[in-house]
């Protein structure tokens, strides 16, 4: 909570704009340091404390006894909910910070000129980073194409940028831990520059709507300002309360659904059918996770019970990137820029990447 | 005057629509706001994100809801 109250601050003190002296502006940057850092620190102490939080509230207000299946699962609840907002607010805020850095149009002069294998590289590095949404695949898909990023390294861009999701690594790393989120970040990087390599290859451009090529490419407005650093606080700020405004009643759902799993799914239940040894639960895995519509931050949890439980990691990959990485509402805004049999190499490619990366990782770890 | 509000119907773009339309309002000036949603038409406009804001044919904002201060001025 403290970092949406120190941002309450910094408003104030933005809305003064460029007329206050030097000396003042640097008054109001220590002033904002120093909060910054108390807020930090106490973030730090309270989110040191959820486990004892949670129990008290579980046990003690509530008349719960432990070692029951409701208890487990309350505790979880009590525990996550407090955490991931916490994890959520941090995240939420940094990576505003680190996204008010590129923009989509930086991101396709960086990409226009580039060969297709370093492209693809650079298309799946810059999709983590450059600030997207889904609703605006479109025009992006147009601009990109229409400057003259291949139809391949412009597929790299838009499998990254939902696949590796920011906001999902940050609290992967909080709640199951570095591996887990390294892996993702990882595999979701291979998958985004292999496919859109192999999209590439299969030279698909003709299953582009007819109407794209019709526009002239290189009209694209180019907003070039440099932002001070209160602006960027503002646009970490901005993200935060639109982001976090959106996604909460996910996040919710997500830990009630780990909850459950917690408190209620037997081990050996779970074993049986997310364990390595079931060849079948990888592909349904996926076939269940396409049409499940999550934001990233609502599965985290889920994918952090499945673990628990004693589910196969490469099948909750495979089932974490299924959820987040194809879905149906942008498969739909694409449609109008591709032609179905594109749109069908795109979901056969990167669904067949995620298949791959299922097994792999159930065979080696 | 002729403003546009360009996005296929994400919540941010109707958030957009709503804050130009207030702008609109509150800064007197008799005009219409049309809210384009037309996958083909905004791609004309050669913007990267939506939602966006169009003035006169001129691309005021591209990718955010604008503020409602700023919209007003674009307005004056």
């Amino acid at each position: 909570m403290k970092v949406g109250g120190e941002n309450g601050v910094c408003a104030c003190v933005g809305r003064g704009g460029g007329k206050q002296r030097p000396s003042a502006r640097n008054g109001a940057t220590c002033l904002w340091f120093g909060l910054g850092g108390a807020g930090l620190y106490l973030w730090w102490m309270i989110y040191g404390r959820l486990s004892a939080f949670s129990r008290f509230v579980t046990y003690r207000v509530l008349p719960v006894q432990p070692e029951t299946h409701l208890g487990s699962a309350l505790e979880f609840f009590f525990y996550d909910t407090p955490k991931v907002m916490m994890l959520l607010l941090l995240v939420v805020f940094g990576v505003g910070i680190v996204r008010s850095f590129f923009t989509p149009e930086k991101t396709r002069d960086v990409l226009s000129g580039k060969s297709e294998f370093i492209g693809n590289i650079l298309a799946a590095l810059l999709g983590i980073v450059t600030p997207f949404c889904s609703c605006s695949a479109v025009p992006l898909f147009i601009g990109f194409v229409t400057a003259g990023v291949p139809l391949g390294v412009t597929f790299s861009f838009l499998i990254s940028a939902p696949m590796v999701n920011e906001i999902a690594l940050g609290l992967l790393y909080g709640l199951v831990g570095w591996k887990v989120a390294a892996l993702y970040m990882g595999t979701g990087l291979a998958i985004a520059i292999i496919s859109g390599w192999v999209i590439g290859r299969l030279h698909l451009e003709r299953y582009i709507e007819d109407w794209v090529s019709e526009l002239d490419g290189g009209s694209a407005q180019d907003e070039k300002q440099r932002l001070t650093w209160r602006a960027r606080i503002i646009y970490g700020r901005d993200a935060v309360r639109e982001i976090v405004g959106r996604i909460w009643i996910y996040v919710l759902l997500g830990i009630a659904v780990g909850a459950g799993i917690h408190g209620y799914v037997p081990e050996s239940f779970m074993a049986s059918i997310m364990g390595k040894g079931a060849w079948w639960s990888v592909p349904l895995a996926v076939v269940i996770g396409v049409p499940m519509y999550s934001n990233a931050a609502g599965i985290i949890p889920v994918v952090e019970a499945l673990l628990g439980k004693g589910a196969a990691l490469g099948t909750v990959l495979a089932f974490m990137m299924s959820v987040i990485a194809l879905s149906m509402p942008e498969m739909v805004i694409l449609r109008k820029v591709l032609k179905p049999r594109l749109i069908a190499a795109f979901i056969g490619v990167v669904g067949g990447g995620i298949l791959l990366v299922g097994y792999l990782f159930n065979v080696v770890i | 005057m002729e403003i546009k509000v360009l996005g296929a119907g994400c919540p941010k773009c109707k958030h957009a629509e709503k804050v130009v339309r207030e702008a609109v309002e509150a800064s007197g000036v008799d005009t219409q706001v049309e809210k384009v949603t037309d996958m083909m038409e905004i791609a004309r406009y050669g913007v990267f994100g939506t939602p966006a804001v169009v003035i006169d044919g001129d691309v005021k904002c591209v990718g955010k809801v604008p503020k409602k201060e700023d919209v007003i001025g674009w307005i004056k």
